[in-house]
């Protein structure tokens, strides 16, 4: 590797190059997850039993999971909501991502992308706690809902886990849009053509031609949105309620306020290993590999 | 085909309401603001006040929180630029039976949950001594904004003709003179939207930032406090102040990046 680069760039260039790479690859994003690991297999000791005859690898830090039952309701309500919440994503951006790719015209498109893209780059917390003013118990929703006389009295929206789901689609639906319109803009307008002439309704000509083929935009939208909704501390700790914690707050109580950081070592590896299980599953149904998602 | 222009109506409303749902969270956070009720909200309107901008200004926690954004935005450029630059030449350079697995290991930080950076930037660097504050922040922010770098610089790398590359050699540079005088200038546009979206991707970072900032505050994690303890419509002074420079900035670049993508070439 070396040597190709010094044969571009000379000797002192392809050392820095290589020195900048490896610092970044080995001492920022190898070696800190492997702490973390290491961690998560230690027990909680105090400073003067470290290297002691207790301080040795055990699934202590694991097994409290599978035994708290609390922990363990929400850590699988962590994985389902996100399901939900990529799953209607994926349903409130396809049509957009369609129109923007398809329908409009290029000016149309500009100006419609240009729209999105600005509230992609507003602050998380500050879109999240708009939501928090809408949602609110004496909110304009609230107001609205019982002035069309749908309601008789005002709704917690606030004190549950739907808030906190409409607060993610809204948050994260730009990852999804992107991703799918790239992938449906490059769809050659001939074969949505072939297959209406050749008597294909509307939903066939999608079902038939253009998921197809936007398969990697809509894998990777998936996993963007599932990746961003599990490991979300923001929403759920604007938008929720004790009620309504999110595995990503457990963790974060285990650290800074139980103060057991190997326990939260342990938990935070599990959420890795389920976002990168969902990602797994995903790139197998959809038979797309790591270079689609990069795009 | 009427069935078809039906559809292609439902779509063009279903347009509408999507942007109205994108918009309408944010002008009711930008109209609160002006309300003169001590709880941030637009019903009831207990009449127009500006005095919430005061407010924030006499506000010094949020000034303070305001700079270390600041200065851990602009470490991390520091940090990461470099590193994406010279990641996207590494990867338009070296061709190696292991590159799949560098390449897997160089996009992994995109796809890890942030709060996932920033605990193992946290427990990797307590055995150096160096507990959770700005410097940090910098370190577990940039380890996944150098991938954001890498990206964008390895989009305009690709269309990089490398005749030119060999024209210079030829005509006597050498290699270090071809990169600083024909690589880097052709570079030099990348580099700079890379370093707009970094520095936006480090202001306005939480999740990983909540793990590794310490007893420090940056202007996220104190909006984020404030929400919670201590909520008055002077947030949301700050928020539209920050929506609106956003907005300009987000302009100003698309501007500069069309006029670009119609100049052919160099």
């Amino acid at each position: 590797m070396f040597r190709q680069l010094k044969a571009r760039f000379g000797g002192p260039l392809a050392a820095a190059i290589l020195a900048l790479l490896g610092i970044w690859l080995i001492v920022m994003v190898t070696l800190p997850q492997l702490q973390m690991i290491d961690y998560s297999l230690r027990p909680n000791l105090l400073p003067a039993q470290l290297g002691g005859p207790e301080d040795r690898w055990t699934l202590t830090n694991y097994v409290t999971l599978f035994n708290n039952e609390i922990h363990r309701a929400i850590f699988f309500k962590t994985l389902w909501s996100s399901v939900l919440v990529t799953l209607l994503t994926l349903a409130v951006s396809y049509p957009l991502a369609y129109y923007l790719a398809k329908l409009a015209s290029p000016r149309q498109a500009a100006l419609c992308l240009l729209l999105l893209i600005i509230p992609f780059w507003i602050n998380e917390i500050l879109r999240t706690y708009s939501w928090f003013i809408i949602l609110a118990f004496r909110g304009p929703l609230n107001e609205v809902l019982m002035m069309l006389g749908l309601i008789e009295r005002p709704i917690r929206f606030l004190s549950g886990d739907a808030g906190v789901m409409v607060g993610m689609v809204y948050a994260y639906i730009l990852f999804m849009v992107f991703p799918i319109y790239n992938a449906i803009e490059s769809l050659d307008d001939n074969q949505v053509r072939a297959a209406r002439d050749l008597g294909a309704g509307t939903l066939r000509t999608h079902r038939r031609i253009i998921i197809p083929h936007a398969k990697p935009g809509i894998a990777t939208g998936c996993i963007m949105t599932f990746m961003l909704a599990a490991g979300s501390y923001a929403v759920p700790a604007l938008l929720g309620s004790p009620g309504s914690r999110w595995f990503t707050q457990i963790i974060y109580n285990w650290f800074f306020e139980g103060g057991n950081w190997n326990q939260g070592a342990a938990y935070a590896f599990l959420l890795l290993i389920l976002c990168i299980g969902f990602m797994s599953l995903v790139m197998k149904v959809f038979k797309v590999g790591l270079g689609d998602i990069a795009k | 085909m009427s069935s078809q222009r039906l559809m292609s109506w439902a779509l063009r409303g279903y347009v509408v309401v999507f942007f109205a749902y994108l918009f309408l969270p944010l002008l009711v956070m930008a109209a609160a603001t002006f309300n003169d009720s001590r709880f941030p909200t637009v019903t009831p309107w207990d009449g127009t006040t500006l005095r919430w901008f005061g407010e924030l200004a006499a506000d010094g926690g949020m000034w303070q929180a305001l700079a270390n954004s600041l200065i851990v935005a602009a470490g991390v450029l520091v940090v990461a630029v470099p590193i994406g630059i010279a990641t996207a030449l590494f990867l338009n350079t070296v061709s190696s039976r292991a590159k799949p697995f560098l390449y897997a290991l160089i996009l992994s930080p995109l796809l890890t949950p942030g709060v996932i950076i920033g605990i193992s930037t946290l427990i990797f660097w307590r055995q150096w001594g160096v507990s959770g504050g700005i410097l940090l922040t910098v370190l577990g922010q940039a380890t996944f904004i150098a991938a954001y770098v890498m990206l964008m610089v390895t989009a305009r790398l690709q269309r990089f003709d490398r005749t030119m590359e060999r024209a210079a050699l030829d005509l006597g540079a050498s290699q270090w003179q071809m990169f600083r005088r024909i690589l880097l200038p052709y570079l030099r546009p990348a580099i700079l939207s890379a370093a707009v979206i970094a520095f936006l991707q480090s202001f306005e970072n939480y999740n990983t930032t909540l793990f590794v900032v310490g007893y420090d505050t940056t202007l996220t994690v104190y909006i984020a406090s404030k929400v919670r303890t201590g909520l008055t419509p002077a947030v949301n002074a700050l928020g539209l102040i920050l929506i609106l420079v956003t907005v300009l900035l987000a302009i100003a670049y698309e501007v500069k990046r069309r006029r670009e993508a119609r100049v052919p070439g160099v």
